[in-house]
């Protein structure tokens, strides 16, 4: 059949195998899509912060990764050291770290720094970014996002609906607080 | 032709429908005709101009799916009536790995004979096809000129032919 346009669902519900924050039942749940090498997500990273503590307990925030490998040469590597954290425990503290330090993403020394910043196993972090081990996990969120509509980065899907507003707080807010309103 | 049939949204060509041969360049001395691929579904993909802000993000990220596409053994085509100089220097800004057709002259006859022309703007409009092994349109879709249609309509119908 030929198909009229729709605006596309997400097709993995967010649940426990993903990285998140905010309790399990917050009334709204916010979904990005992101690479971390794109200047777009991080641009977003600090709108999300503050929506977070706007919203607190009413939010639960989940990332997962979309990395753009053709356009930004760094973003597989940082994708696979932030499942690599998260194997240790850390996974948001990386996350953080790296929109933090976007710009020397990759640099000599990046490691390093976060390692004396974030208290990790360093050898057992670099062996299985090396040794892909968490490659699966990052290709099962990049095909849920071609397969929900996910086009680009970052996308949010608030409640399990694209958003398509722009990516600033005041229209993520009032699409949050109106995603809640028909959930209660 | 009057101004009511100018503004009328085009009209693709439906799933059923065979799809139009045609022969169109590929870099400036070589052409790609759609019955080279007899055997294998091809996605075309038409789009209104090189450098817009969502065809990039469309194309690259059909760049970017490509292992996906090739698991069905399935061709990409990126079509519209940008000359071949344009898409070659698109193609290499954006990482493109499938051709970008010239539909250039006569302007956009390949677009109108898929009924995804737009002639109020001159371009191509937003559409996806989806042609099986045999030259069948299997799958279509005319998205707004804004929106980027993505790739899971694509990879669903590939997914059926498989099936079929």
């Amino acid at each position: 059949m030929t198909q009229k346009y729709k605006s596309p669902r997400l097709t993995l519900p967010a649940g426990e195998r993903d990285h998140f924050e905010g309790p399990s039942d917050a009334p709204v749940v916010l979904v990005e899509y992101g690479d971390y090498q794109c200047p777009y997500c991080g641009a977003a990273y600090p709108i999300v912060k503050k929506i977070q503590k706007n919203l607190g307990k009413r939010l639960r925030f989940v990332f997962r990764n979309f990395p753009i490998t053709n356009l930004h040469p760094q973003a597989q590597w940082a994708a696979e050291t932030a499942e690599a954290a998260g194997a240790q425990g850390k996974f948001w503290e990386l996350h953080d770290f790296l929109y933090e330090h976007q710009s020397s993403l990759g640099d000599e020394g990046f490691f390093a720094r976060y390692e004396r910043a974030l208290k990790l196993d360093l050898a057992k972090l670099k062996d299985e970014v090396a040794q892909h081990v968490h490659l699966t996990r990052i290709e099962e969120d990049y095909m849920s996002g071609i397969r929900s509509g996910v086009n680009g980065t970052p996308t949010f899907f608030i409640n399990g609906s694209r958003y398509d507003g722009y990516p600033e707080f005041g229209p993520l807010v009032s699409a949050l607080e109106e995603a809640e309103k028909q959930s209660t | 032709m009057s101004s009511t049939v100018r503004n009328k949204p085009p009209s693709i060509l439906k799933p059923g429908s065979e799809a139009p041969d045609f022969t169109l360049k590929s870099t400036p001395d070589q052409t790609v005709s759609l019955r080279d691929f007899l055997g294998r579904p091809v996605v075309i993909a038409f789009f209104p101009a090189d450098w817009s802000p969502v065809c990039t993000d469309q194309m690259g990220l059909y760049a970017q799916v490509m292992p996906q596409f090739k698991k069905f053994n399935a061709e990409v085509l990126g079509i519209s009536v940008d000359g071949i100089w344009t898409h070659l220097a698109f193609a290499k800004d954006r990482k493109l790995n499938f051709p970008l057709l010239s539909d250039f002259e006569p302007k956009g006859a390949v677009s109108r004979a898929y009924g995804a022309y737009q002639a109020r703007v001159g371009e191509s409009a937003r559409a996806l096809f989806v042609i099986d092994e045999r030259g069948i349109i299997r799958w279509s879709l005319l998205s707004p000129d804004g929106i980027n249609p993505g790739a899971d309509g694509i990879l669903s119908a590939l997914e059926k032919l498989r099936r079929a």
